[in-house]
């Protein structure tokens, strides 16, 4: 159809001003099949089971056992450096009991890790409330879109730790700005996912709303949201990895309890082995999230 | 009644970067009720964009169109459109597509169980019961096809509008569509037109086919009046002395009178 699609110059703008769109294709694992052979026979499934285990499992576990053998090699020549069985030893110890309470500044790492993970909750939380509801408006409507790009082109690119001192003087406090800063840093991937979403919907499903003359809400709710959703996820999964990068840093900043600071107490505390748990830590919890939500990208792909 | 659909003087200018250029120019076009009209002509002479003007997708530089003496402003439920890739909406399922072309026309008068029935008298009409509950990436490129049709008969249109329905089609599939098709509109006493730059198809279906010149400003160049009986039975067309008749005439102008300049 040729109908003429308005917006078009506008998305261009806004595109040229963000580098790296993700688009929201997921790579699905395919299930691993040998094109070369006929189907195996029942009698031969197990060699195919075991060839599968094989292809999906060695390859990982070589990969962690390789960088396992560089950090005890690296640990050997530098004393300060703990190898990976003391470190074990140290998390076993730590995680044996993660939910104590001795004070404000001495909790248990699980605590420390809630405590991080709420706080990402609640700015990320605010963010998506605010950014796709945003993003929709400015994809909607070309007179938004021209209107925030210039000041989407200039905040989006500024470092997250930048917002910090801000933060800190408005809300005159050390929590809300720590909260603030995960606003403010992880708000853009979804404002310009959602709307590049929006301006990306395929001419002929809006000409199928006007032919069958939808109302604006059934447009929205069978065409418009349907079709933004697998952006809008990858917006969120950008959003929190951002969100999860920066909380360590700001809290690192802002103290208090959480993931960040148990680190910087740690650091002051000359707890290297902690420092090193706090990494795998930070590293395990990002994956879990971004796991979690591609699990739910792949949920709403209709593909 | 004579004049169901009233195409006057209609003209159509883009505007485009290199300034106003004019697809179509001078259409006159008078379609009876039930009438079968296919629109034949080269690619990009502007079938698609008379298709659109005819739907209200969009509205012509000039001239005045009537659908049952009424001005055409804009889509209505009056005209259903089938696309040329079916435009089913991916996250519905094949029941769910027809039904929200359903809920839209009747949503006021009747009951949700009696909406419910058309939509699958609509499924039914087109031979697709079995797969209501399918999601369009479950079923075969004709089958969606065919519930593009259903969604657009589902509407009861007084007129409906085809823009190369079957064009993606492979051959079979399309002769099978195209059988479909012939006895949905004899059953339905639909008025149709169809955009097509298939020949036999043209020939096979049409009480008589529009032929468009080449563009740019392209217009009606030739019609010609179809006169077989119906019901047509396409083997039976394969011997029948006028059929082919009618097939070289359409290939006379398509081929010797509108010759593409080689592009
Ligand atoms: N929205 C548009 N803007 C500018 N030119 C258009 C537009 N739609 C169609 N055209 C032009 O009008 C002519 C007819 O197009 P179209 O109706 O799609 O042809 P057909 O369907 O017969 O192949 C083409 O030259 C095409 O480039
Ligand atoms: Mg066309």
């Amino acid at each position: 159809m040729n109908a003429a699609n308005p917006g078009k110059e506008g998305v261009k703008e806004i595109m040229a001003s963000v580098d790296s769109i993700a688009t929201p294709k997921i790579s699905r694992i395919s299930p691993p099949t040998n094109a070369n052979e006929p189907a195996p026979a029942a009698g031969l499934r197990f060699p195919l089971a075991a060839r599968n285990l094989f292809k999906w499992l060695v390859p990982p576990v070589m990969g962690l056992a390789l960088f396992i053998s560089i950090w005890a090699m690296v640990a050997q020549g530098n004393p300060t450096l703990p190898g990976p069985l003391k470190t074990w030893d140290s998390a076993v110890q730590l995680f044996s009991d993660p939910f104590y309470r001795n004070g404000p500044n001495d909790q248990g790492i699980g605590w420390n890790i809630l405590s991080s993970l709420e706080r990402v909750a609640i700015g990320f939380g605010m963010a998506a409330l605010t950014g796709i509801p945003l993003g929709f408006m400015i994809g909607r409507f070309d007179f938004l879109n021209r209107m925030t790009a210039p000041i989407i082109s200039l905040l989006r690119p500024v470092s997250p730790l930048a917002w910090l001192p801000i933060g800190l003087l408005v809300l005159k406090a050390a929590d809300p700005a720590a909260i603030w800063v995960i606003f403010i840093s992880s708000i853009w991937p979804m404002i310009i996912n959602t709307s590049v979403g929006v301006t990306r919907i395929p001419q002929d499903y809006m000409n199928v709303a006007k032919v069958l003359n939808l109302s604006e809400w059934k447009i929205f709710t069978r065409i418009l949201f349907p079709a933004v959703l697998p952006y809008m996820i990858t917006g969120i999964r950008l959003s929190i990895g951002v969100a999860w990068l920066v909380i360590v840093a700001a809290e690192m900043l802002t103290g208090g309890v959480g993931i960040g600071f148990w680190v910087w107490d740690e650091w002051n505390n000359l707890n290297v082995e902690h420092i090193i748990i706090a990494i795998f830590v930070v590293g395990i919890v990002g994956l879990l999230l971004e796991q979690a939500l591609v699990l739910l990208a792949k949920k709403f792909s209709y593909e | 009644m004579e004049k169901y659909v009233k195409i006057e003087n209609v003209q159509m200018v883009f505007d485009t970067k290199k300034g106003p250029f004019v697809a179509l120019r001078d259409i006159n076009l008078n379609i009876r009720q039930g009438e079968f009209i296919s629109l034949i002509g080269h690619s990009g002479c502007g079938k698609s964009t008379l298709l659109n003007l005819v739907a209200g997708l969009t509205t012509p530089s000039n001239g005045t169109m009537l659908c049952a003496e009424r001005e055409i402003a804009g889509p209505g439920p009056d005209r259903g459109v089938v696309f040329q890739n079916h435009s089913l909406l991916p996250w519905l399922t094949c029941f769910d597509n027809v039904y929200l072309a359903v809920e839209r026309v009747f949503a006021r008068t009747e009951s949700k169980a009696t909406m419910k029935k058309r939509t699958q008298a609509a499924l039914a009409l087109v031979g697709l019961s079995h797969a209501e509950h399918k999601h369009p990436h479950e079923i075969s490129g004709g089958m969606k096809q065919r519930v593009g049709i259903a969604r657009a008969l589902s509407m009861q249109p007084k007129v409906l509008l085809m823009d190369e329905p079957f064009g993606a089609l492979d051959a079979l599939t399309r002769a099978h569509l195209q059988d479909e098709l012939m006895k949905i509109a004899a059953d339905t006493q639909s008025t149709v037109i169809m955009v097509t730059h298939d020949v036999d198809e043209a020939v096979l279906l049409s009480d008589r086919i529009v032929m468009m010149t080449n563009g740019p400003a392209a217009t009606v160049g030739e019609i010609l009046r179809i006169d077989l009986p119906r019901p047509r039975e396409r083997l039976a067309m394969a011997h029948d002395q006028a059929y082919h008749e009618y097939r070289s005439e359409v290939l006379e102008f398509l081929y010797r009178r509108q010759l593409r300049p080689a592009a």
